[in-house]
């Protein structure tokens, strides 16, 4: 397991595409912002947290459709479902290092961006601790968008539409999250919410993604 | 003599062509019925006038709507479980006429709210829940389009409608966390027994649910059919095609 997500990890540093594109994506996305609704820094700052939220979302699903197809192409996927390794565990393997090389970085960036998006001071931390909360269920939720669309050629926009509806329970409770952080309120049940559906997607989405794997190698 | 005798597709299509008669003439008789009682037979609403009227189109395609997703879901599981052709392909008959039904409700609504909230569409929880449902079901026929291979799709697909399903049930909760709601709360409750319909237009739309659930349970039945059939006739193509 520690090879796969060690392989992972570099094939994605080397290849130069998932670690460093998303990251530009995210901070093309918060620069645009400002081009799209004004610079006006009191609506900006009120925008910021569900901006940078969703930001950091379009980030993670922009990656999602190469976190298999490359590995089904080559028939890396192929071996791993023979391996003795169950596939559920390579998957989650998969998924943690989609997290790494993708929601980690966004969430280091985040505070960054969250200056130019003039968030205000008190929000820095609550946006930090609800995407550290939140990335990990898309990065799980989107590996088994990836699973599902794997066999299909230019699956990307199918993958998605898929994923999106997917995320809204994410991507509610954590923008809510950052939201209350920034305005100063208590934060402590939309980010358990956030805590619980990250959990529980770790915990159950392996299982349906190695499912519809199983049914794409058939 | 059980249920499962009707997976066999010729015994299921031997038993819809015996009952889609009788049960088209049901269901568009009902919905007529239904409908032409509600519009022009029932009085206006004391505050809301005579847009009340959406009412007979809009919670019955709204109940379906709901109904159509869970019958998908059920078809899946049985699929998943037992491997019964007949009923992966019920669910993607169902999926269109699910979606239709999401967008006739997503419309009649926002036609009803012009007039009495003063706008088209607000984020409501009930509205944003049932335009996530309308997506899922996009994803859903998408996913059914996209998949050549008919047991791969009808694999795939069933375990998207399960994900789905958690998925839309959490996002049900999670709106109504978000955004308080301009949306009445039901007007039937089941549970309760008691209702805040008066008997004059209950009864119609009564009807006209009846009407709508069976009109569901033809065009479900009379897809189911055509779709065993384009199986059929793909199989012998292939047959065709290599001798």
């Amino acid at each position: 397991m520690k090879a796969l997500l060690i392989r992972d990890i570099r094939l994605a540093v080397r290849a130069g595409g998932g670690f460093g594109l998303g990251l530009a994506f995210f901070l093309i996305v918060i620069v645009m912002v400002p081009f799209a609704v004004g610079a006006d820094t009191g609506l900006l700052s009120k925008i910021a947290p569900g901006v940078l939220w969703i930001g950091a979302l379009l980030a993670c699903l922009l990656s999602l459709d190469r976190l298999l197809a490359l590995d089904f192409e080559d028939g890396t996927l192929d071996l791993l479902a023979t391996a003795p390794l169950p596939l559920e565990a390579a998957l989650s393997v998969k998924a943690l290092a989609h997290w790494i090389t993708t929601g980690l970085p966004l969430i280091i960036a985040a505070p960054v961006l969250g200056v130019l998006m003039n968030l205000p001071t008190q929000g820095y931390g609550w946006l930090v601790l609800s995407l550290l909360l939140g990335t990990p269920a898309l990065s799980v939720i989107g590996t088994f968008g990836a699973a599902l669309t794997v066999g299909i050629k230019r699956g990307g926009l199918l993958l998605s539409l898929l994923v999106l509806p997917l995320y809204v329970p994410t991507l509610i409770f954590g923008a809510e999250a950052a939201r209350r952080g920034a305005a100063g309120a208590d934060v402590s049940t939309p980010m358990l919410l956030l805590a619980g559906i990250s959990a529980a997607t770790i915990a159950l989405m392996p299982f349906a993604s190695a499912a519809v794997l199983k049914v794409n190698l058939r | 003599m059980s249920l499962w005798e009707y997976a066999n597709p010729v015994k299921f299509l031997r038993l819809s062509e015996r009952v889609l008669p009788t049960l088209w003439v049901l269901a568009i008789s009902s919905t007529v019925v239904g409908l032409v009682w509600g519009f022009f037979f029932t009085p206006d609403d004391i505050r809301q006038g005579s847009t009340v009227k959406i009412i007979y189109i809009h919670v019955p395609a709204a109940l379906m709507a709901i109904n159509a997703w869970f019958m998908m879901l059920v078809a899946s599981l049985i699929w998943l479980i037992r491997r019964h052709h007949v009923s992966a392909l019920a669910a993607k008959a169902a999926a269109p006429v699910g979606v239709v039904m999401t967008l006739i409700a997503l419309i009649t609504g926002a036609i009803w709210g012009q007039p009495m909230w003063g706008t088209w569409w607000v984020w409501d929880p009930r509205l944003t829940s049932f335009l996530i449902l309308f997506l899922f079901y996009l994803g859903y026929i998408a996913l059914w389009e996209a998949i050549e291979d008919s047991d791969t799709a009808a694999d795939l697909t069933a375990v998207l409608c399960m994900v789905g399903s958690v998925f839309a049930v959490l996002s049900r909760y999670a709106v109504n966390f978000w955004n308080q709601g301009l949306h009445q709360g039901t007007s039937i409750p089941v549970a309760t027994g008691e209702r805040s319909v008066a008997d004059v237009f209950f009864v119609p739309l009564l009807i006209s649910m009846v009407g709508f659930g069976l009109l569901f349970l033809a065009l479900t039945l009379y897809r189911t059919g055509t779709e065993i059939r384009l199986r059929r006739t793909k199989a012998l193509l292939a047959r065709e095609g290599r001798s």
